[in-house]
């Protein structure tokens, strides 16, 4: 589950991804640039929407390290996408805070709705969603979160998670 | 009403601008640090403050900086922990996104009694619009003197950054979350060395929360011995509750130390009761790693007292019948709710997070979480509860973080104050599947235990 995929298709990095990893990298004292790893790979999911192996192969070859020690954060980290994923990723918390107001029923919704399972993609490539842990936002539960920007979508009901599946779609379609 | 020093101003429209927050009184207790304290007496009046570590140990914020060593030449860092990840704790987010000047100004109060040049605010990933946030208050905060070079003309310099995570609970121990800020997995690093001596890039450094860092604001501005007035006993001050879980009003409350479990589950300054009529069954005080009590546990002490809200009270009675302030998260479960599922799914979130380094934790997370799921569906054991005790045993104190322990304690306290619906689950397996055991006995009051002979 944790291989990291795509050894083979060549990545080019943007401009502007390049000037966001010249900027984190400044935030560390001289030498101690591999802090900014975090901080590249998710610049870099941004923009690619996952991990290859040859993307993450850049960002070592960029911070003069060793591929492995992309690779180990990358898979350490569940934020990390190591496989391509749906252009909507729906990651819906599944901790018990959720949980006790509903969280199992909205999984079960998405996936109805989504007519994929869990960790799948949607045949159009729009879709895929995930139950992931706690997200700090027990308060407002059921919560999910799509990344890039990781807006939330808090107090879900399954109403609300129609119009936001429908609000994506029609985004998508523009 | 409580006094409220974080969240006074928090409904004020635009506070979280830096002009806004400035005419609410903002960045007067860090130019007054700046301009009149050294950083010495910074510390002082954090240490007279009895200020508790926030994020969840609950040790003192004072003592730890004044642990921070000074070696000549060889720079001083101050982190500050945002990566809050314990299940049922959402203050710091709330404090970030509604005033996220407070913590700015917080962390530069606290870095220059520190004496650190450079500051990072370690933000869990999925936290991205809250980065945002910061970053967008940093630069406010820069444009206006308050950080760079010669802050107010006191000579002093600090630069502040904001540094993502990458999901993962495990980063939130301070020694994890240094190893992830250096480009690392999170692995927690065996203490001693503590992260005063050898932290970040081996450097001196302290790891403080959000709200820790926040509460120094109001320590400067009225000084220690005001903000130690407010609270109870050794519990001074005030301190965010995260309520969730089937309440009314759920939602993050300052409260002042000390106010009675009762009044803020049921009054209207705080949770207005539980949601949709229902009867209290249990509570998780403090995070999802603190032991779970019964209604008639939480409420009142085994003596029968009103239990309080604060870091004696809430332990009062110890692991036997107490359980822990922790993070302040605070979980109230409804008469519906299984205790045996929700203690798998806690289980599973500890398997999930458990870094791996351990074999008592890596091994016994999956082995309760396992053997919790069968009781939950029905297909346990008799044997599996003490099965489960033993192995939550194993692996308390046999880790070198407290991720183990926080895995083992909502475990042996669920067995410990609820086995009867654990039993039921055996000896009704098909029916414990289609419904729940509901509050039974858990709210009953208790006999008063008796006088020891």
């Amino acid at each position: 589950m944790l291989k990291v995929e795509d050894t083979q298709t060549p990545v080019e990095f943007s401009a502007a991804l390049l000037e966001q990893f010249a900027d984190f990298v400044s935030r560390y004292p001289e030498g101690k640039q591999k802090s900014a790893l975090l901080p590249m790979l998710h610049a870099v999911q941004a923009e690619h929407g996952w991990l290859s192996a040859k993307a993450m192969d850049k960002v070592a070859e960029y911070l003069n390290i060793e591929s492995i020690e992309v690779y180990e954060v990358a898979t350490f980290y569940t934020m990390y996408f190591l496989r391509p994923q749906g252009k909507y990723v729906l990651e819906v918390c599944r901790t018990g805070p959720c949980c006790l107001v509903g969280a199992e029923k909205i999984m079960d919704h998405i996936e109805q709705t989504l007519g994929v399972k869990e960790g799948e993609v949607t045949a159009d490539g729009l879709f895929s969603w995930r139950g992931v842990e706690c997200l700090a936002a027990c308060g407002f539960g059921p919560v999910l979160q799509i990344g890039p920007e990781y807006t939330f979508y808090e107090k879900l009901t399954p109403e609300s998670v129609d119009r936001l599946v429908s609000d994506l779609k029609a985004k998508a379609n523009n | 009403m409580g006094r409220k020093l974080l969240l006074e101003h928090i409904n004020v429209p635009g506070i979280n601008t830096l002009e806004v927050y400035r005419q609410k009184g903002g960045y007067a207790a860090m130019e007054k640090a700046l301009k009149t304290l050294t950083p010495d007496e910074v510390v002082e009046e954090v240490k007279k403050s009895g200020l508790r570590g926030r994020g969840g140990a609950g040790f003192p914020t004072g003592m730890k900086w004044s642990f921070l060593a000074k070696p000549e030449g060889v720079p001083r860092y101050l982190v500050c922990n945002a990566d809050e990840s314990e299940p049922g704790t959402f203050k710091d987010r709330y404090l970030m996104t509604h005033i996220p000047h407070l913590l700015i100004e917080g962390m530069i109060i606290a870095s220059f009694a520190l004496g650190a040049k450079t500051s990072y605010i370690y933000v869990r990933g999925e936290m991205m619009p809250q980065i945002r946030i910061l970053e967008r208050a940093i630069a406010e905060a820069k444009n206006a003197g308050f950080l760079g070079k010669n802050i107010l003309g006191t000579g002093y310099d600090l630069e502040l950054y904001v540094q993502p995570g990458g999901g993962a609970y495990i980063c939130g121990e301070e020694t994890a979350l240094i190893e992830s800020l250096e480009g690392k997995r999170g692995n927690p690093r065996i203490k001693p060395p503590f992260p005063a001596i050898a932290g970040l890039y081996g450097c001196p450094t302290v790891v403080n929360n959000v709200e820790s860092i926040a509460a120094t604001v109001p320590i400067i501005r009225d000084g220690g011995d005001e903000y130690a007035k407010i609270g109870i006993g050794r519990s001074t001050g005030t301190k965010l509750i995260s309520a969730g879980g089937n309440l009314v009003k759920p939602g993050v409350y300052e409260i002042e130390l000390g106010v009675p479990v009762e009044e803020f589950i049921y009054s209207d300054e705080y949770c207005g009761g539980i949601a949709n009529g229902k009867r209290l069954k249990a509570v998780v005080a403090g995070g999802s790693s603190v032991p779970i009590l019964p209604a008639n546990l939480i409420l009142k002490t085994i003596e029968g007292n009103a239990r309080v809200m604060s870091y004696e009270g809430l332990s009062e009675g110890g692991f036997v019948s107490g359980t822990m302030m922790g993070s302040g998260g605070f979980i109230a479960f409804d008469e519906d709710q299984c205790i045996v599922r929700n203690t798998w799914n806690f289980t599973r979130f500890y398997h999930h997070e458990s870094c791996g380094q351990c074999s008592p934790c890596r091994e016994g997370t999956g082995w309760m979480e396992k053997v919790l799921h069968r009781l939950e569906m029905g297909h346990g054991k008799m044997s599996d509860m003490d099965l489960l005790v033993d192995v939550s045993k194993k692996i308390e104190g046999n880790t070198i973080c407290p991720l183990g322990d926080a895995a083992a304690w909502p475990v042996a306290s669920a067995i410990r104050h609820f086995r009867d619906e654990f039993e039921w689950h055996v000896t009704n397996g098909a029916e414990a599947v289609s419904h729940n055991y509901g509050l039974a006995h858990y709210a009953d009051p208790l006999p008063k235990p008796e006088a020891a002979v």
